[in-house]
């Protein structure tokens, strides 16, 4: 059984830069990590690996700068057993449907899956919209909102977070999953593992060896543009008050209660 | 080639045939922007044969149009059946512009039809408009976690879409004795099918959730520690208010992730958004700023949430809400 892990590398920070030209983010400036929800996800596959009776070999694949085979360094280090990179200047700038079909394009070349596993969404760009795109253009079901999986019989038993409740699906043949913080607790890599990802070749791809066309990836496939960015600018008058002393704490209450009663709700 | 679609869609969604109301929330944002371009607003929503009493909501609160897509394979949402019915009424109907909520259906059934039909999509928008000259869709969000907002166009595709982040804004009041045209569509049955089966569901306990509280009182890294929630919680009791959390009391386990407020959590907007200990990074921001009125709690000065906030009050959390506490009880003790 194959099952394929999509990892991202995104800035460790909250201090991301964005390139005012082009409305992209910057990827280099800041100390680069495993988008967190990622780990998420393959914990997920290395569970059901544990839990499954056959052979279950797992791959990771990512798209991003060279420097992105540390992400898939990290996955392999916890336990993965291959990665993939793609990158290529021609990729950057793709936005979620560019993404999409750039890693639908190489999910054909590399192998066929079982189980396509994602997180929800990426700390960085925070869309969700790259897991269920793809699995549109593999024509595979999506089953989003991930907050457990397990291998069911002869299907993949899914349980997803809705605004209700909790929902549990089924799907037989292969889907695209797309994983929740609830789903599973990451684990830390092992010596071994780290030893192996040390000594692990990843696959880094380029365009034209995918031979995706120029119309279906980066900045100028991508059907949506970034025109403007901007500081939210919601500022208000404010009424400062310092409640540093015991006088003046007894005045901000005071005035939080005014505030309550005025608002009708105390 | 774009001067072929026309109209402005809102996808409105439903549970049990009832209508939810984030509908509305679209409703008021299509209304806006179907009068801008001068196009018929037509809410789509599918569902096992919802009456006409239910659909004529969706008319009385601002669509012109509203096209009921028909099925019992579509009494719930699922992505396979729902993406092919709306895949073929926009390959029927081509409009310009089509909206849906950021919920989890939004959020699943919008990027699986962009990635059938080559659409450019745009996530949880928490601001549209209609650029002057071209008439394209202006489509705002939280970019970069949160630290920036950016507006984000679609030149070519068509529809363009977006998913508007829920209670980012007010749900258009119903206008009795508006008039509009109801289409049901009954789809092929080869539209119907879905590789995924629904096994279970279980409902949630029905506790009143942050986004509908009136009052909310939210905590940050200042609380310092889980056994410190005592004192927002009492507060809360006190007023009947929710407790919300940044980001970062929610990561650090001192609060659970559905009462996390910003970008990756909740958008609330109560009559008064109480954050303590809450320095105000814009991931945060993002889910609170149209709150009526907010007061902010906190030791730095510098702290950019009060430049946010109606009141700003440089001062301790740990002396502000126990005092807040007593004083709330003393004045309920003397009426």
């Amino acid at each position: 059984m194959n099952i394929l892990v999509l990892i991202k590398q995104v800035p460790e920070s909250q201090a991301t830069r964005m390139d005012e030209s082009t409305g992209t983010l910057v990827r280099e400036a800041a100390n680069s990590v495993i988008n967190p929800l990622d780990l998420h996800a393959l914990e997920c596959a290395l569970i059901l690996r544990e839990q499954s009776a056959a052979t279950v070999n797992i791959d990771c694949l990512s798209m991003g700068p060279l420097a992105a085979v540390s992400v898939l360094k990290e996955a392999i280090a916890l336990g993965a057993d291959q990665g993939y990179l793609l990158s290529d200047r021609k990729f950057a700038g793709s936005d979620t449907w560019c993404t999409a079909k750039t890693l639908a394009a190489a999910i054909a070349k590399i192998g066929s899956y079982d189980l396509i596993l994602c997180g929800e969404r990426a700390t960085d760009g925070e869309t969700g919209q790259t897991g269920p795109a793809l699995a549109a253009m593999l024509d595979l079901p999506v089953l989003t909102y991930a907050s457990a999986i397990k291998r069911s019989a002869d299907a993949w038993q899914v349980r997803r977070m809705l605004e209700d409740g909790y929902e549990t699906v089924e799907t037989t043949g292969p889907a695209v999953v797309c994983i929740l913080k609830e789903a599973s607790v990451p684990r830390l890599p092992t010596l071994a593992g780290k030893r192996r990802a040390r000594a692990a070749e990843c696959r880094i791809i380029n365009a034209e060896e995918l031979g995706i066309d120029p119309a279906d990836t980066g900045l100028n496939a991508s059907p949506t543009r970034v025109v403007s960015i901007f500081r939210p600018n919601h500022l208000k008058q404010s009424e400062r008050l310092s409640a540093l002393d015991p006088a003046g704490a007894e005045q901000a209450v005071d005035k939080i209660i005014a505030i309550f009663r005025q608002k009708g709700v105390l | 080639m774009n001067s072929a679609h026309h109209g402005i869609w809102i996808l409105a969604e439903q549970s049990q045939g009832r209508i939810d109301s984030v509908s509305y929330e679209l409703l008021a944002r299509g209304r806006v922007l179907a009068d801008k371009r001068k196009h018929p607003l037509t809410a789509v929503i599918l569902g096992a044969n919802l009456p006409d009493s239910e659909l004529q909501q969706l008319i009385a609160r601002g669509a012109d149009r509203v096209l009921h897509a028909s099925a019992a394979e579509l009494a719930i949402f699922s992505p396979e059946p729902y993406s092919a019915c709306l895949c073929a009424l926009i390959k029927e109907e081509k409009p310009e512009i089509m909206l849906a909520a950021a919920t989890s259906s939004g959020r699943t059934v919008m990027p699986y039809i962009a990635g059938k039909l080559r659409l450019g999509l745009t996530a949880d928008c928490t601001d549209l408009d209609i650029e002057a000259d071209s008439g394209l869709l202006l489509q705002t969000r939280p970019a970069a976690g949160g630290n920036i907002m950016a507006t984000i166009k679609t030149p070519t595709e068509r529809p363009q879409m977006a998913t508007v982040r829920p209670h980012s804004s007010r749900p258009a009041e119903p206008k009795p004795g508006r008039q509009g045209e109801i289409r049901r569509w009954e789809p092929p049955a080869a539209l119907l099918g879905s590789r995924v089966r629904r096994v279970s569901f279980e409902k949630a306990p029905d506790e009143r959730g942050i986004q509908d509280a009136e009052v909310v009182i939210a905590i940050g890294r200042g609380i310092k520690k889980a056994e410190n929630m005592s004192l927002p919680r009492k507060l809360a009791e006190l007023l009947d208010a929710a407790v919300g959390a940044s980001r970062e009391a929610v990561d650090r386990g001192w609060v659970p992730y559905p009462s996390q407020v910003g970008l990756s959590g909740k958008t609330v907007s109560p009559k008064v958004y109480l954050a303590a200990g809450i320095s105000g990074a814009v991931q945060h921001l993002a889910g609170m700023q149209t709150s009526d009125t907010i007061i902010a709690i906190n030791t730095d000065p510098e702290a950019p949430i009060f430049q946010y906030s109606e009141l700003a009050i440089c001062g301790d959390l740990f002396t502000i809400l126990p005092l807040l506490a007593e004083k709330i009880e003393a004045s309920r003790k003397q009426s």
